[in-house]
C-alpha cells in the first residue's frame, strides 16, 4: 500500500502541528465564516461605536455626539422614564408570575394544563398585537370596558385609559410575565422534593417550608427571569410606540425613533443607545452568574413521585387569580382582534350586521403594500432563519469537534447578539451598511442579514446543543469503516440531526416573522414587514385592517407552532426556554 | 473471510516509543508494544492511565507526538503525519457501540462493506453470514433503539468484523452492560475471536475481562506500559507494586533486606528462602496474595525437602464471604497487618492467635 501521509510543512512542534494538520484542507471554510461573522456583528457593532464619537460631515473625534444625546432634559427624562418602566414591568411581572410558577408546579390547582398553554399563548402574542387589542379594550372613551362601565353604572365616561404611563406598564407586563413564569416552574421542577422533605421532617410546615426552603432556592432563577424581563421593557419599541407617543410620555426606544426622523442624526443615536448595551451587557452577565453559576440549584431529585401541596378549596382561588391573568393577556385581546377584524366599525360591538370580510380583502388585495409586508415577512423570516440555520450549524460543528483553532471566538461572536438590544443592532446595521458603499438602506438584503445576526443566537444554541447531544463515536464509527468526513456527514450527521434542525429553523422563524425593533430602522418603500405594517395602520387610525393583519400573523405563528409540534412533540416546547 | 497470514511470527502492529502530549499533560509516554497477526491483546488500566489514548492513535483519531505506529511494516502514524482512520482498513467497537440509530441492522453492519465498492450479492451474502455467526439474522430488519444491550453490542462486533479488519480494536466494549451480560459477553468475544483469529487490541479497566479474552495483557500506569505478559505471567509474576496491586488482591510488604535478613515491621524472612534472594539487598517490596498465605492454630511442623515462612500473628479483623473468609492478621510486635483468604473451614475468632505459613515460591519481589 502506497504511503498517504498528510503533508506538513514547518516545524515540529506537536500542539501547534496536530492542529494544524486539521486546519489545512479546510482553512478556507473558516477564513470565510471569519468574515461572515465580522459583516454581521463585528462591523455594525464597531460601526455602532465608532460613530458616536465621530464628527459625521469630517470624521474627527468628537465628543459632541454625546453631549447632543444627552444635553437636553426631555432627553434625559427619557432615560429616566425607561429605568421607571422597566422597574415597574419587573416587580408587576414577580407578583404575578411567581405565585403562578408556584402553583403549577408545587400544588394541586386545578387547570394547570390550561395555565401553561395560556402562558405560552402570551409568549408567542406580538407586544404590539396586544398593545393594539388594548387600545381596543380601554381606550379612553370607545375602549370596550369603558363602554362596559358607562353601560353599567350610567357614569359619564370609563374609568380605564391606556394611554398612560399605568397602562404602559401593564400592557408590558402582560406579555413579559412569561419569562418569570418559565424561569420559576423550571427551578421548582427540577429542585429535589428532598429538600422541602429534609424542612418537614424537622418540623416546618408547609408554609414555612415554602417560604423559607422553596422560595430561596429558586430565587436565583426568579432573579435571572426578573432581569430578563427588566432588559426586555426597557428594549422594546411597539408597546412604547403605540401608547407612549399618544400619551405624550417620552422613553428610550421613542426618542430613538425621534433621532431617526429627518435629519436622521445616527451619529447621537449612536451616543445614546450606548447606555441601553452597557445595562444589557452588564445585567446579562449578572443573569448568567445567578442561572449558571453557584446560585444555581444544582441539586435534583431522583425522579418519582413528589407529593403536591393541598390547597383546600383555597385551590380555586389560585386557579382563579391565574386565569385573571391569562384572560388579560389573552383570551381579551383575542377575542377583541378578532372581532374588530371581522367588524366594520369596531366600536358597534358582536351583531351580525358589523360583520365584514372587507378588513381582510382591504389587507390582501386593496392596500397597496399590505399584502406585499405579508410575502416579505415570511420570506426574510424564512431566509433569515435558513442563513442562521446554515451558519450556525457549520460553526457549531467546527467548535464541537474541535476541527479548527479559536473555536470559542467564532462560539462567542454568534452568542453575542443575543445582548445587543435589536434596536441597538438595527442602529449598528444602519451606521454599517446604510452609508456607501454598501448603500443597503431598505433593501430586503439588510432586512434579512439584520435578522440573521438578531437570531443566530438561538441558531446557534440548538445547533449546538443538537450537535452536542450526537457521540462523535457515531462519526468516528464510520470513519474507521473507511468512510472519510464527509460521509460522516452526509449519512450520519445530517439524518439524525434532521429533527432537532426543523425545530431550530422554526425557532427563529417564529420570533423573526413578528420582529419590530430591528425592522423599525431599516425598511425601506418595498420592504415593509407585517409587524411595521401593523404598526402603521394602528397610527393611521385604521384599526380594524390593523386587526385582520395581526390575526393574519398570529394564525401564521400558530400553524408553525403547531408543525412543531407535530414534528417534535413535546420537546419543540422545552427547547423554547433555551 | 480472508485468511491470516501463515507464518506464525509475523509482526501485524508495531508500537515504538509512541507518546501524546496534550499542552503539558502527557496522556501516553514511550509505549512500545508489538503484535502478531492473529493475537489478542488487553490494554489494562485505571481510568486516566492513557490506554483508549493509546488505542485512538492506533486507529489514527489523535495523533502521536512522539514515536510511531506500524502496521504490516508500514509507518501508519508518527509526528509527522498521520493516515487518517478510514485508510488504515481497521475496525472499531466504541464504548457507546455507536450503532448509528437511522439504520436497520443489516444497514449498520453492511455500511462498512459498501463503502469498500464490493457488489450488492456479495454484501448481501457477507452480512448474512455475520448476522448468523453474532446470532441475530432474525433481528435483521430491526432498528437499534428496539434492541437490548447485548443485541447492540452484537450489531457492533458484527459491524466490525465483516469488513475482516487487519486490526480490531475494542474500547471498553463492555462496560455499558450489566454483570452477567457482561460475563456472558467476555466469553462470545473470546469465542468469535478464536473462530476468525483476528488480530485485536482490547481496552479494558477490568482485570478479569482482559483475562478472559486476552493472550497477553499490557497493564498501563500514568500513560507507560508497566508490564506485557499473558494473564497467568501478569498475575503470578507482577514486576512492578502497580501491576500486583491492579491485578487481583495482594499484600505489599516493604522490608529491608541486610545479609542473610530481611526484616519487616514485626517480622523477618531468611532471604535463601526466595529464589530471588539476590537481588534483595536494602529496601526491597515482596508481593504475597492473600490465598496464598495458610493459616493455622499451632506452629506448623516442618516438612522435609520444603521450606515454609513462617509468622505468627493474632486475627484483628474478620469477615465471611461466602466462598471464603478475610482476615486481617497482625503480625505479633509489628504493625504491617496482612490479608489472607482462607477456604470457609478455617475459622479463627478475631483475638485468636494464629500461624500464617506462605511457601517462598509464590512470594514475588516488585519494584
Amino acid at each position: 500500500m502506497a504511503q498517504h501521509l498528510w503533508p506538513v510543512t514547518g516545524r515540529r512542534s506537536p500542539g501547534v502541528m496536530a492542529r494544524l494538520r486539521h486546519v489545512e484542507p479546510s482553512i478556507g471554510i473558516w477564513i470565510l465564516l471569519v468574515v461572515v461573522l465580522a459583516f454581521l456583528i463585528v462591523n455594525p457593532l464597531s460601526r455602532l461605536l465608532l460613530s458616536s464619537l465621530q464628527d459625521p460631515g469630517s470624521g474627527q473625534f468628537t465628543l459632541a455626539n454625546f453631549a447632543a444625546a444627552y444635553g437636553q432634559p426631555r432627553y434625559l427624562a427619557a432615560l429616566r422614564n425607561s429605568l421607571v418602566l422597566g422597574v415597574s414591568v419587573t416587580a408587576l411581572c414577580i407578583v404575578t408570575a411567581v405565585p403562578m410558577a408556584w402553583a403549577v408546579s408545587r400544588t394541586d390547582m386545578p387547570g394547570k394544563t390550561l395555565v401553561g398553554v395560556l402562558t405560552f399563548g402570551a409568549f408567542l402574542t406580538p407586544p404590539y398585537l396586544g398593545a393594539l387589542a388594548w387600545i381596543l379594550l380601554a381606550g379612553p372613551n370607545a375602549g370596550w370596558l369603558n363602554a362596559a362601565i358607562v353601560a353599567v353604572t350610567g357614569a359619564e365616561k370609563g374609568i380605564f385609559n391606556i394611554f398612560s404611563f399605568p397602562g404602559l406598564v401593564f400592557i408590558i407586563a402582560i406579555y413579559s410575565y412569561p419569562y418569570i413564569f418559565v424561569f420559576t416552574t423550571a427551578a421548582l421542577k427540577t429542585m429535589s422534593s428532598e429538600m422541602e422533605e429534609a424542612a418537614n421532617i424537622l418540623g416546618a410546615g408547609v408554609w414555612r417550608t415554602t417560604l423559607f426552603i422553596t422560595l430561596p432556592l429558586a430565587l436565583p432563577a426568579i432573579l435571572g427571569g426578573a432581569i430578563i424581563t427588566f432588559l426586555e421593557a426597557i428594549a422594546l419599541f411597539g408597546s412604547p410606540a403605540m401608547i407612549a407617543i399618544p400619551a405624550r410620555y417620552n422613553v428610550v426606544t421613542t426618542q430613538l425613533l425621534e433621532f431617526f426622523s429627518y435629519p436622521v442624526r445616527v451619529e447621537v443615536a449612536a451616543a445614546y443607545v450606548l447606555p441601553l448595551l452597557a445595562v444589557t451587557v452588564l445585567l446579562y452577565l449578572v443573569q448568567q452568574r445567578l442561572i449558571g453559576g453557584r446560585g444555581h440549584v444544582t441539586v435534583t431529585g431522583k425522579g418519582g413521585a413528589r407529593t403536591l401541596i393541598a390547597l383546600g378549596r383555597l385551590r380555586w382561588v389560585v386557579f382563579g387569580g391565574s386565569m385573571v391573568v391569562c384572560t388579560l393577556s389573552v383570551i381579551l385581546p383575542l377575542v377583541v382582534i378578532a372581532q374588530a377584524a371581522f367588524a366594520k366599525t369596531w366600536g358597534t360591538g358582536f351583531h351580525a350586521g358589523n360583520l365584514t370580510l372587507d378588513n381582510f380583502r382591504f389587507i390582501l388585495f386593496e392596500h397597496q403594500s399590505a399584502s406585499r409586508s405579508i410575502i416579505n415577512s415570511l420570506a426574510y423570516a424564512a431566509a433569515a432563519a435558513s442563513f442562521a440555520l446554515a451558519l450556525a450549524l457549520a460553526i457549531a460543528y467546527i467548535v464541537q469537534r474541535r476541527l479548527m483553532p479559536f473555536g470559542g471566538v467564532l462560539s462567542f461572536l454568534c452568542l453575542a447578539p443575543f445582548v445587543v438590544p435589536g434596536i441597538v443592532l438595527a442602529i449598528g446595521f444602519y451606521a454599517a451598511y446604510a452609508p456607501q458603499p454598501f448603500a443597503l438602506y431598505g433593501t430586503a438584503t439588510i432586512m434579512i442579514l439584520a435578522f440573521t445576526t438578531r437570531f443566530l443566537p438561538i441558531a446557534y444554541a440548538n445547533a449546538s446543543a443538537a450537535i452536542r447531544g450526537l457521540n462523535p463515536e457515531l462519526e468516528d464509527a464510520v470513519r474507521i469503516l473507511g468512510g472519510g468526513r464527509i460521509t460522516a456527514i452526509r449519512r450520519v450527521v445530517a439524518p439524525l440531526l434532521k429533527g432537532s434542525l426543523v425545530g431550530a429553523w422554526l425557532l427563529v422563524f417564529i420570533p423573526a416573522t413578528r420582529e419590530l425593533s430591528t425592522a423599525i430602522f431599516l425598511y425601506g418603500p418595498n420592504t415593509r414587514v407585517m409587524s411595521v405594517m401593523l404598526l402603521g395602520l394602528a397610527d393611521e387610525g385604521a384599526l380594524e385592517p390593523a386587526a385582520a393583519l395581526g390575526l393574519l400573523l398570529l394564525a401564521v405563528i400558530i400553524a408553525i407552532v403547531g408543525i412543531g409540534y407535530a414534528l417534535l412533540g413535546r420537546e419543540f416546547l422545552a427547547r423554547q426556554g433555551e | 473471510m480472508m485468511p491470516e497470514p501463515t507464518t506464525p511470527d509475523a509482526i501485524r502492529l508495531a508500537l515504538h516509543g509512541v507518546g501524546c502530549r496534550f499542552g503539558k499533560v502527557t496522556a501516553v509516554d514511550d509505549v512500545t508494544l508489538e503484535l502478531r497477526a492473529g493475537e489478542f491483546v488487553s490494554l489494562l488500566g485505571p481510568s486516566g492511565c492513557g490506554k483508549t489514548t493509546t488505542l485512538r492513535m492506533i486507529a489514527g483519531f489523535i495523533h502521536p507526538t512522539a514515536g510511531t505506529i506500524a502496521m504490516d511494516g508500514e509507518v501508519l502514524s508518527s509526528p509527522s503525519g498521520s493516515q487518517p482512520p478510514q485508510r488504515r482498513n481497521m475496525s472499531m467497537i466504541f464504548q457507546s457501540y455507536a450503532i448509528w440509530p437511522h439504520m436497520t441492522v443489516a444497514q449498520n453492519v453492511a455500511f462498512g462493506v459498501k463503502l469498500r465498492g464490493l457488489n450488492a450479492a456479495t454484501v448481501k451474502q457477507k452480512v448474512e453470514r455475520i448476522l448468523d455467526i453474532v446470532r441475530l439474522r432474525h433481528l435483521a430488519e430491526r432498528y437499534p433503539a428496539t434492541l437490548s444491550g447485548g443485541q447492540q453490542q452484537r450489531v457492533a462486533l458484527a459491524r466490525a468484523m465483516v469488513v475482516e479488519p487487519r486490526v480490531l480494536l475494542l474500547d471498553e466494549p463492555l462496560s455499558n452492560l450489566d454483570a452477567s451480560l457482561r460475563e456472558e459477553m467476555r466469553f462470545e468475544i473470546r469465542r468469535l475471536h478464536d473462530e476468525f483469529r483476528m488480530t485485536s487490541i482490547y481496552v479494558t479497566h477490568d482485570q478479569a475481562e482482559a483475562m478472559v479474552t486476552s493472550h497477553r495483557i499490557a497493564v498501563m500506569n500514568h500513560g507507560r506500559v508497566e508490564q506485557v505478559g499473558t494473564p497467568y505471567a501478569i498475575y503470578n509474576n507482577p514486576k512492578t507494586r502497580f501491576v500486583a496491586g491492579f491485578i487481583g488482591r495482594t499484600n505489599l510488604l516493604e522490608g529491608k533486606a541486610q545479609g542473610r535478613v530481611i526484616r519487616f515491621d514485626g517480622f523477618a524472612a531468611d532471604t535463601t528462602l526466595f529464589a530471588f534472594a539476590a537481588e534483595l539487598d536494602g529496601d526491597a517490596t515482596l508481593s504475597v496474595r492473600p490465598q496464598s498465605i495458610g493459616l493455622a492454630g499451632a506452629a506448623p511442623a516442618p516438612v522435609a525437602g520444603r521450606r515454609m515462612w513462617s509468622i505468627e500473628g493474632t486475627v484483628t479483623q474478620r469477615a465471611y464471604l461466602g466462598e471464603f473468609w478475610d482476615y486481617i492478621v497482625a503480625p505479633l510486635g509489628g504493625n504491617m497487618p496482612l490479608r489472607v483468604s482462607a477456604p470457609p473451614a478455617v475459622d479463627f475468632d478475631v483475638g485468636a492467635r494464629v500461624w500464617m505459613s506462605i511457601d517462598p515460591t509464590q512470594v514475588v519481589h516488585v519494584t
